[in-house]
């Protein structure tokens, strides 16, 4: 048997024995095979689960000496850009984002099927069922099947890894961009990942047609002609490679597997013998062959899926004419939230052992402020200043700020996607609700609030804006903020008054002073905006425990 | 061999330095590892909770089954209560008795005790109480690993090495109260069964 080796353990490239196996995230698997296979740049605004992906290449020794690049884009529509003009050039990239960041990148995402790929180009696009820490469940897989481009999910952390190796060979092979859909548990669960031998990065080299980007609708249309017709060619690659027909005794059902629903159902079964005959589904388009097969050899189907009930769907159709297929439609699933073992137990008729209860006095705890946390002292200053104008005009984004939705603040009113507190503070001060407040983040807020502020300039909207400057992504780890250093300079420039960016220093002792500038800018007709700056309490404990240990 | 065990604590209590520990020692015994962390949102000041599976066998799911836990070994008495629904009948609870308040409905600690009794197999152990008197009250959570290290099936040996290694950087004064908390914790267990 192999044995296992710590990533921490490796310190050159020299370390790095291929035949020891690496215990990785399902995340870092992903960044180690992407660098192993001839990375030259990986593009990605953080979001978990997602995260991790990127922090690995930047982490790596290796990937520095190789001289990748890895540094944080503004949002995942500029990162998703940003790669696609690296395959442009010939190079090998992949862009990380959690599922709601392909809304914001959707644009890219789905015109970069009709352009086409050039050095091979992944999207790794991490699902969060069950909303761990995420606004929805949505399910990435339609925006690939939307996109008409191959998708393939892995079961295991060493399939993330294999699948990293193929999604490139087939990127360049074909000149599609590929997408890698991963789910919460395979992001950020560890598992033992054998390494194939690095390959080097490719040369810069354009595309032969060098209008093969320019999507006018002339050339679109060709474009989207070929694109049509690989679609018979990726459901061929489909059929020979990442899915697999195990065969069983008993006919009576026919199971479809998808992703990490493999691992559940094989769980199921501790001599790992499954009487029935499964397909394990891990790339898409759908192998229709293999599928024919097994609905021609079974009575009923159950197809198991974290997400939506896409394969579900597909396989019953919308009349479900002459085939029974369970799964999450007909209620042998739930409908929402992720799998785990026991509900596809259940699934299968199968008994499960129940623990016992919770006790009854067992409370909640939800995740709260951080003890010194900068946002708590905007919002109480906020919130006096709001008093007069009573409760229910305060509309704010995502970040740690969110959590001034929860007692004792209750100080927010919306949270819906990055960057709809200003534009929905607009829209409300537009049908008379004045003042409307939008409360952002700084990360957040170059993400996408800017174009949002614009609107509210050209419109002269009755806005207050408070923009939290703790100098960095806090919800998502700390990871290095774009507006760093720059808010003042981009209100300005987008049109604020100078006399209305007012920027204060959120601590209890100063209280009566940050009150006061909230009254005074939210009794002003206009736009204002007000910049809390304090550094956030968890990076500032982690710098100063850096500089004492460097210091001793 | 297999053991599934439910890691819990609140946020910021170091479970995931008990993952790593028993995960590092599993691996340098030749075993096979699954094991699913939490990140994002549920770490600021919220429960959390970590799947470790070790076995001689490869392992399918990155989630252990309800009702079917070896384990529950938690740095916090009400978080281990939390995920009694994991825990197997035979299973053993873990658990420090020093309880984590930043809640305002924190209920009384006797009443959290109380229901702990209520397992069968449990050990409860004061593991701020222990380290202090170490001095070293960081390393609560390894005095909870060493009254849990009977159960692994993990030679001690290793377990103390992966300890020396993760703390590598932190020089030989950090290792050796660690270590020295290890097997105040083992002590513990190994007086009570
Ligand atoms: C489109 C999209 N991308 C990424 C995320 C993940 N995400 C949630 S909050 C956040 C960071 C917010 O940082 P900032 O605005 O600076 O606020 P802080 O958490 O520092 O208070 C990120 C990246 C998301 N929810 N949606």
């Amino acid at each position: 048997m192999f044995r296992f080796v710590s990533i921490q353990k490796i310190q050159t490239i020299k370390d790095i024995n291929f035949m020891q196996k690496l215990l990785l995230l399902g995340d870092e698997a992903i960044a180690q095979a992407a660098i192993d296979a001839g990375l030259s740049g990986i593009y990605a605004y953080p979001g978990t689960p997602s995260t991790e992906i990127t922090e690995y290449v930047q982490r790596s020794k290796e990937a520095r000496a190789k001289n990748i690049h890895s540094t944080w884009s503004a949002n995942e529509k500029t990162a998703a850009e940003a790669a696609l003009g690296m395959s442009y050039a010939g190079k090998r990239t992949m862009v990380c984002m959690k599922h709601v960041g392909l809304n914001v990148a959707a644009d890219p995402f789905v015109n970069s099927g009709v352009t086409g790929a050039n050095g091979g180009i992944i999207y790794v696009i991490a699902d969060d069922p069950s909303m761990h820490s995420s606004q929805n469940e949505q399910d990435s897989r339609f925006f690939g099947k939307f996109a008409l481009i191959p998708i393939l999910e892995p079961s295991t952390q060493q399939e993330a890894y294999d699948m990293v190796h193929y999604g490139f060979e087939m990127s360049e092979k074909y000149k599609t961009p590929v997408m890698m859909r991963i789910t919460t548990r395979l992001a950020h669960s560890r598992a033992g990942v054998l390494r194939k031998e690095p390959k080097a990065q490719n040369e810069i080299k354009l595309p032969e047609d060098l209008r093969q980007f320019v999507l006018l609708p002339a050339i679109a249309r060709k474009r989207y002609k070929l694109l049509l017709n690989n679609q018979e060619l990726f459901e061929n690659e489909s059929e020979n490679n990442f899915n697999t027909y195990f065969d069983g005794k008993d006919k009576s059902l026919g199971i479809i597997a998808c992703g990490i629903a493999y691992n559940y159902l094989m769980e199921c079964y501790p001599d790992r013998n499954i009487p029935y005959p499964v397909l394990k589904l891990n790339q898409y388009p759908m192998p229709r062959k293999m599928i024919q097969k097994l609905v021609n050899e079974c009575d009923e189907i159950l197809v198991l899926e974290d997400g939506f009930p896409l394969v579900e769907e597909l396989v019953k159709g919308l009349l479900s004419v002459g085939l029974k297929v369970k799964g999450r439609l007909d209620g042998t699933v739930p409908r929402d939230g992720e799998l785990n073992p026991n509900i596809v137990a259940l699934s299968l008729g199968l008994v499960v052992t129940a623990g016992k209860n919770i006790p009854e006095l067992v409370v909640g705890r939800p995740p709260s402020f951080c003890s010194g946390c900068p946002h708590a002292d905007s919002y109480n200053a906020l919130q006096d200043a709001l008093k007069p104008y009573g409760a229910g005009r305060v509309f704010s984004d995502i970040g740690c700020y969110t959590l001034g939705a929860l007692k004792p603040f209750e100080a927010i009113n919306s949270c819906v996607d990055m960057g709809a507190s200003i534009t929905m503070a607009k829209g409300a001060a537009d049908a008379g609700l004045v003042p409307a407040v939008a409360v952002i983040g700084d990360s957040t807020f170059t993400h996408s609030g800017m174009t949002g502020l614009l609107d509210a300039i050209n419109n002269k909207s009755n806005i207050t804006v408070v923009i939290l400057d703790n100098g960095t992504t806090g919800m998502t780890g700390g990871q290095s903020s774009a507006a760093f250093g720059k808010i003042e300079d981009i209100c300005k420039g987008l049109g604020v008054e100078e006399s209305h960016i007012r920027v204060i220093k959120p601590l209890r002792n100063k209280h009566d002073e940050n009150f006061k500038v909230f009254e005074e800018e939210l009794a002003y007709n206009g736009v204002s905006v007000i910049i809390p700056r304090r550094e956030c309490i968890v990076t500032l404990n982690k710098r100063m425990r850096e500089k004492f240990s460097q210091k001793k | 061999m297999k053991k599934d065990i439910i890691l819990a604590g609140v946020g910021g209590q170091g479970i995931l330095s008990i993952a790593a520990t028993i995960g590092l020692a599993a691996v340098e015994s030749g075993l096979f590892l699954k094991q699913s962390e939490v990140h994002g949102m549920s770490q600021r000041g919220g429960d959390v909770q970590s799947h470790l599976r070790i076995s001689d066998k490869e392992i399918a799911s990155d989630l252990i089954p309800g009702g079917k836990a070896d384990m529950i070994i938690s740095v916090e008495p009400m978080e281990a209560l939390r995920y009694l629904p994991m825990l197997s009948s035979e299973g053993w609870v873990i658990t420090n008795t020093k309880p984590f308040i930043n809640i305002s409905n924190y209920p009384p600690i006797n009443d959290v005790l109380a229901e702990l009794d209520k397992v069968s197999n449990h050990i409860s152990i004061d593991a701020d109480q222990i380290a202090n008197e170490l001095g070293s009250a960081k390393s609560a959570n390894m005095v909870i690993l060493g009254a849990a290290s009977p159960f692994l099936d993990i030679d001690f040996k290793i377990l103390e090495n992966a300890i020396r290694f993760l703390f590598k950087s932190k020089g030989e004064e950090v290792i050796s109260k660690n270590i020295e908390a290890l097997n105040a914790g083992r002590k513990f267990t190994e007086n009570k069964i």
